[in-house]
């Protein structure tokens, strides 16, 4: 006998398979697992890979929204058609909430953004529901601060991440042990690239949030990025709103996320354009990133997602 | 010269025609490697060429990296290395802490765990190597094949890497000389062939100039083996030849249908193959528990699939209903792994508290935790020297050594030679929570009495 045939998953099929074996090891092994959804594409695709891992089962955990009421409106409806959908159970936790109960503090100014408040809701939301794993669709390949990130990115019970502490992570032997008030950031998504992701969504034809395609919409430019004109956004001196074809890269606030001009109004095209552009999605389509050039470490030590 | 590129076991791939593969298959896929080496062997300067040669680097990145050039070096000349250092922390101190992961691709998917050489040498380096399918140990041809150069040969070995590439750098330095070249080979080889590495490929390179990296050398006319780039594109995987491994299916999770639905009955044993080709109407059995069935369906959420080949995800029916769950492993019945609740290994040691004989860790192997006992601490290897010192009695953070460990319930494994995938575990403190070690099966004792 012979000739071996050679039996090979693809790319996509390997890193799908590694996911599906992350998000089942956490909820065999931790008691009360969460899956943050932001309403972006690596949202989606982790919805689909909770569906892979679980189905005909229910998910193993609810899926948690921190909504800061600075979204694009088309994510909202994204998120609950998806949920709805899904059948399962999902939180919402509300940066005006902590604004009214005083636990953070809005910013003022042109460039005002609740992205860092954020960090605020989403701990106390850990802590109140008593969550000891959350998963996020971080990629490595979106940040140097996060090529350095654990699959199980242990937090402690402050929630912060200590990149001189983190547990080694060898093979894929996880270890997700916590004690009571910590908890571990699961990136199920860590080995996928901006392309695998798009990639992905192409071939399991997932449902988006319109932003992501071509469409016409009232932006202003500021540091060389199209916002888009909405109330949660104060123009500066000389900023005015004009008519543009756009679509977004990556999905946070109307406060922080840009658009890219494009005409790709299908998934392929999208796909097409992802594929020549020399310019990563963080540096394009993300003020949040350029507060320092250590902006995402600086956050992430913090709490953030 | 004859003789360079070294393969020791002389089989190159001779083609790189694809076979025609089943959907949802196809040919060369994902290759993860790894390098190690400290800054003076130019291990940044060699990833940096890597991807801007092979345009991996984006517009905006490499506008950061001549940005951040100008702002500290004197002479403002493109410092590559900076592309690959993540943390302020570590760009504040010139060093790097922990093992950075980087993706790009050419004809192929790569994943590239950068390991850095300065501090906790030994647990980055084996975090690293863990995943990876091929190493890159970098030696100065100027410096020649120094003590880290043997130790990162050896954590290739050690961890089961089936690839090793040599690169020489720095040929500038020896105005692109054979000899100085074949130096190193002949060196490295001296201590390499006693290591069960199977393919080792010595590649002269000038990572400053981009020699040999990812476009051939002109001025080594001489060397007429593949580029860096060329040899990790081409590289065939073990792994492409599943069917040639036992199989082995780790239980993670149970799927059950929810009240209500019309299969309610249904019970889904869910995970990943570790290793091997597992097929619909197969007879199997579950270790440790001992249990045998048949597979009555292999299901996926794209529907059933007749055969699931490692490293899927799948969720698997069995004909019988057995009241087994999380922690057991399913393999044909013919070739099924060992059970033991003794065994012994290699761990590399990962805590600032050493390990010491008559501790309890808990033991992780596959899916299955239990608690486990250091019986014994049979050697410890001399890192310098590489050779065993027996008389140990305990392991140090960065030690490598072997110990005999007493499980208190059976573990299904093989060998780590046999099986990445089943024959590695982890032991965890169980008042720190800390992963404490990297563990290698290399056997479990012949039963003591008759």
């Amino acid at each position: 006998m012979s000739v071996a045939v050679r039996r090979q998953l693809s790319h996509l099929d390997s890193l799908e398979s590694e996911s599906i074996h992350i998000m089942r090891e956490v909820a065999a092994e931790l008691e009360r697992p969460v899956l943050l959804f932001s309403g972006g594409k690596d949202s989606a695709v982790l919805l689909r890979l909770a569906e892979k891992a679980f189905r005909p089962g229910r998910f193993p955990f609810p899926i948690m929204h921190v909504d800061t009421g600075h979204n694009f409106p088309e994510v909202i409806e994204f998120r609950d058609r998806r949920v709805a959908e899904l059948g399962e159970r999902l939180i919402i936790a509300s940066v005006q909430d902590s604004i009214d109960r005083g636990r953070a503090v809005e910013e003022t100014g042109p460039r005002a953004t609740r992205n860092r408040l954020q960090t605020v809701t989403l701990l106390d939301a850990i802590a109140e529901h008593g969550f000891d794993a959350a998963f996020g669709g971080a990629r490595r390949d979106e940040e140097r601060a996060r090529a350095k990130e654990r699959v199980f990115s242990f937090r402690d019970e402050f929630g912060q991440w200590d990149p001189r502490a983190q547990r080694p992570e060898v093979w894929n032997l996880y270890n997700g042990r916590v004690r009571p008030g910590e908890h571990v950031r699961v990136f199920p998504l860590s080995n996928w690239t901006e392309l695998d992701v798009w990639e992905y969504i192409a071939r399991e034809d997932l449902d988006l949030p319109p932003i992501y395609f071509a469409h016409e919409r009232d932006v202003f430019q500021r540091d060389g990025m199209l916002y888009a004109h909405s109330p949660f956004v104060a123009l500066a001196n000389g900023e005015v709103p004009f008519r543009e074809w756009v679509r977004y890269r990556t999905v946070g606030d109307m406060t922080c996320t840009g658009g890219v001009r494009s005409r790709a109004t299908t998934l392929a095209e999208v796909v097409a354009e992802i594929a020549a552009t020399r310019i990563t999605e963080r540096g394009e389509t993300r003020a949040d990133d350029r507060f320092s050039e250590a902006a995402m470490e600086d956050r992430k030590k913090m709490g953030y997602f | 010269m004859e003789g360079f590129p070294i393969s020791s076991n002389g089989a190159r791939p001779a083609t790189l025609a694809e076979p025609s593969a089943p959907p949802g298959l196809s040919g060369r896929g994902l290759l993860r490697f790894t390098t190690a080496g400290s800054v003076d062997d130019g291990k940044s300067t060699l990833i940096g060429r890597l991807l801007v040669d092979s345009r991996q680097v984006a517009d905006d990145q490499l506008a950061q990296v001549e940005e951040a050039s100008r702002r500290r070096s004197m002479d403002g000349a493109l410092d590559l290395s900076l592309l690959t250092d993540g943390l302020r922390a570590e760009r504040e101190q010139g060093i790097t802490i922990d093992v950075a992961y980087r993706y790009f691709t050419t004809q192929r998917r790569f994943i590239l765990a950068d390991v850095p050489g300065h501090r906790e040498y030994t647990r980055n380096m084996v975090t690293g190597a863990s995943t990876a399918d091929l190493s890159i140990v970098l030696v100065d041809v100027h410096r020649g094949v120094v003590e880290q150069s043997r130790r990162h040969a050896y954590i290739t070995s050690l961890l089961g890497i089936p690839h090793l590439v040599v690169a020489v750098n720095k040929m500038d330095l020896v105005d692109y000389d054979q000899a100085a070249f074949a130096s190193v080979v002949d060196t490295f080889e001296e201590f390499a062939a006693g290591l069960p590495v199977a393919d080792r490929l010595f590649i002269p390179v000038s990572a400053l100039h981009g020699d040999n990296v990812v476009a051939r050398s002109e001025r080594m006319p001489w060397y007429d083996g593949p580029t860096l780039l060329e040899h990790l594109e081409q590289v065939e995987l073990s792994h492409e030849h599943p069917e040639r491994v036992s199989a082995r299916l780790p239980v993670q999770w149970i799927i059950r249908a929810p009240n209500g639905e019309p299969n309610v009955n249904h019970r889904g044993y869910a995970g990943q193959l570790a290793s091997g080709v597992l097929r619909t109407g197969e007879e199997v059995v579950l270790t440790p528990s001992g249990r045998r069935t048949r597979i009555a369906r292999i299901e996926t959420s794209d529907g059933p699939i007749e055969e699931a080949v490692a490293p899927q995800s799948v969720s698997v029916v069995l004909e019988d209903d057995l009241d087994v769950g999380r922690g057991e492993m399913i393999s044909r019945v013919d070739d099924p792994p060992t059970v033991a609740a003794e065994l012994e290994a290699d761990v590399c040691w990962m805590s600032v508290h050493p390990l010491e004989a008559g501790r309890r860790y808990l033991i992780k192997n596959s899916t299955r935790t239990v608690s486990a006992l250091v019986a014994e601490v049979v050697h410890c290897m001399d890192i310098h020297t590489l050779r065993p010192v027996p008389d140990s009695s305990s392991l140090e953070l960065n030690d490598i050594g072997r110990v005999r460990l007493r499980t208190t319930a059976p573990l299904a494994f093989d060998t780590y030679r046999a099986n990445r995938g089943t024959g590695s575990f982890i032991l965890i403190d169980e008042t720190s929570n800390d992963t404490v070690a990297a563990g290698m099966i290399v056997g479990a004792p012949a039963p003591a009495q008759p």
